[in-house]
């Protein structure tokens, strides 16, 4: 189990004037943007601006062409695939917007796959997923697979696993846009509390202002770079 | 709707007679509800008795509408400062925030900033209400639901305003 945030860290990720193409088509465009130890900051923009690319910069999914990516003042989109990889395992959480559970697994086996991928014995990442059900309203779900729960129960065992090794930071992709707006506040709820429980940083996607609400900042991405929207800021 | 502010800005597009401020008041902003022209003149009285206007062209004895009115720097500051300065965060400023931007790209002002800087306090005032319905009662959630839902459709309006700035930009510019 990982240590929550670190309070001596200034930064928890950032980018840094990053640019991305998919071939001929720019994504980002000289993107930077500071996120906070125990920070939840939400990543707005219309449909195409970004900001999903942004957050798989980010979390060390997608390698930039150019600029940097650091987590805690290390810079991470120099490292080999491996200890990428090996970084998002022990030290990142992941929320999608369709919770992506394995339909083979059952509820407590999806919550404990980040702990078994990393090596934890069987018996002891389902106990360490266990407690998650009770926390997160799921009680006696243990057992099923992802095809016999709700949309929200099966988001809410995705958001189990996506804390269940208490990462330093959770990147969270729309987590609620496949769900009616009473169960996805819900969800919202569920993720600020445990977050904040935790001191877990949390890189919010979404287009729904009522989502980004929850969060302590926002920024907007417009054609691949961003731009920061604070109370304060009133235009001379 | 403030109808002073609103003159103000229709001024520092250009110097302009009563006449031509109504009818260009009603085109843009009086929809269904045009000013008479007591209220035209009244209004530009107070704006010139506080220096915000001044007359040219005064011709004596022909009609109110042979008297130009012209936005001093006076004026134009407090235009600025009404443009720039976001509305409360509250259901139903979608005609004050529409002025605004019609204004503000007539003045080939940055409308898109001042969209910004209005959504940024909508997202304040929705992060504050977010905590009461958390924290809060039911009773008291459920009326922050209501102005959750409310400051959402007005940022859904300002979402679809500022991709279609370029456009409105055309219709409301000479």
């Amino acid at each position: 189990m990982n240590a929550p945030a670190d309070a001596s860290v200034d930064v928890a990720v950032e980018a840094r004037d990053v640019v991305l193409s998919f071939g001929e088509t720019p994504a980002l465009r000289g993107a930077s943007v500071k996120v906070l130890p125990g920070e939840i900051l939400a990543v707005m923009g219309p449909s195409g601006s970004g900001k999903s690319t942004l957050l798989h910069c980010l979390a060390g999914i997608l390698v930039p062409d150019s600029g940097e990516i650091r987590f805690e003042g290390r810079r991470i989109d120099t490292l080999r695939e491996n200890d990428r990889s090996a970084l998002r395992r022990d030290r990142f959480g992941f929320v999608f917007q369709f919770g992506q559970l394995v339909p083979e697994l059952t509820a407590e086996e999806n919550v404990a796959l980040p702990l078994l991928l990393g090596g934890v014995r069987r018996e002891k990442a389902l106990r360490e997923a266990r407690p998650w059900f009770a926390r997160l309203g799921l009680d006696g779900l243990e057992g099923r697979r992802s095809g016999e729960l709700s949309g929200g129960q099966a988001q809410r065992v995705a958001l189990a696993r996506g804390l269940v090794t208490w990462p330093r930071v959770l990147f969270a992709d729309e987590p609620t846009g496949s769900l009616d707006s009473l169960t996805g506040e819900h969800v919202m709820d569920l993720m600020v509390c445990a977050a904040q429980e935790q001191g877990t940083t949390v890189v919010l996607v979404t287009h729904e202002p009522r989502v980004a609400a929850y969060a302590d900042r926002e920024v907007v991405v417009r054609d691949g770079r961003v731009t920061s929207l604070t109370p304060d800021r009133v235009p001379s | 709707m403030s109808v002073p502010l609103t003159l103000l800005g229709l001024l520092e597009r250009e110097p302009s007679h009563g006449y031509d401020l109504k009818r260009d008041y009603d085109t843009y902003f009086g929809r269904g509800k045009p000013l008479s022209f007591g209220q035209v003149y009244s209004t530009l009285a107070r704006l010139a008795r506080d220096g915000k206007v001044v007359m040219d062209e005064v011709a004596p004895g022909d009609g109110p509408e042979r008297k130009r009115y012209v936005i001093t720097d006076a004026g134009a500051t407090e235009v600025e400062s009404w443009l720039a300065e976001p509305v409360e965060a509250e259901p139903h400023l979608q005609t004050v925030l529409f002025a605004k931007v019609v204004l503000a790209l007539m003045l080939d002002r940055p409308a898109a900033a001042y969209l910004d800087a209005q959504r940024a306090a909508h997202l304040t005032r929705m992060r504050q209400l977010t905590e009461i319905r958390r924290k809060g009662a039911l009773i008291d959630a459920l009326l922050a639901d209501h102005g959750l839902f409310h400051l959402e459709a007005d940022l859904r309006w300002i979402d679809m305003t500022a991709g279609r700035l370029d456009s409105l930009a055309k219709l409301v510019r000479p």
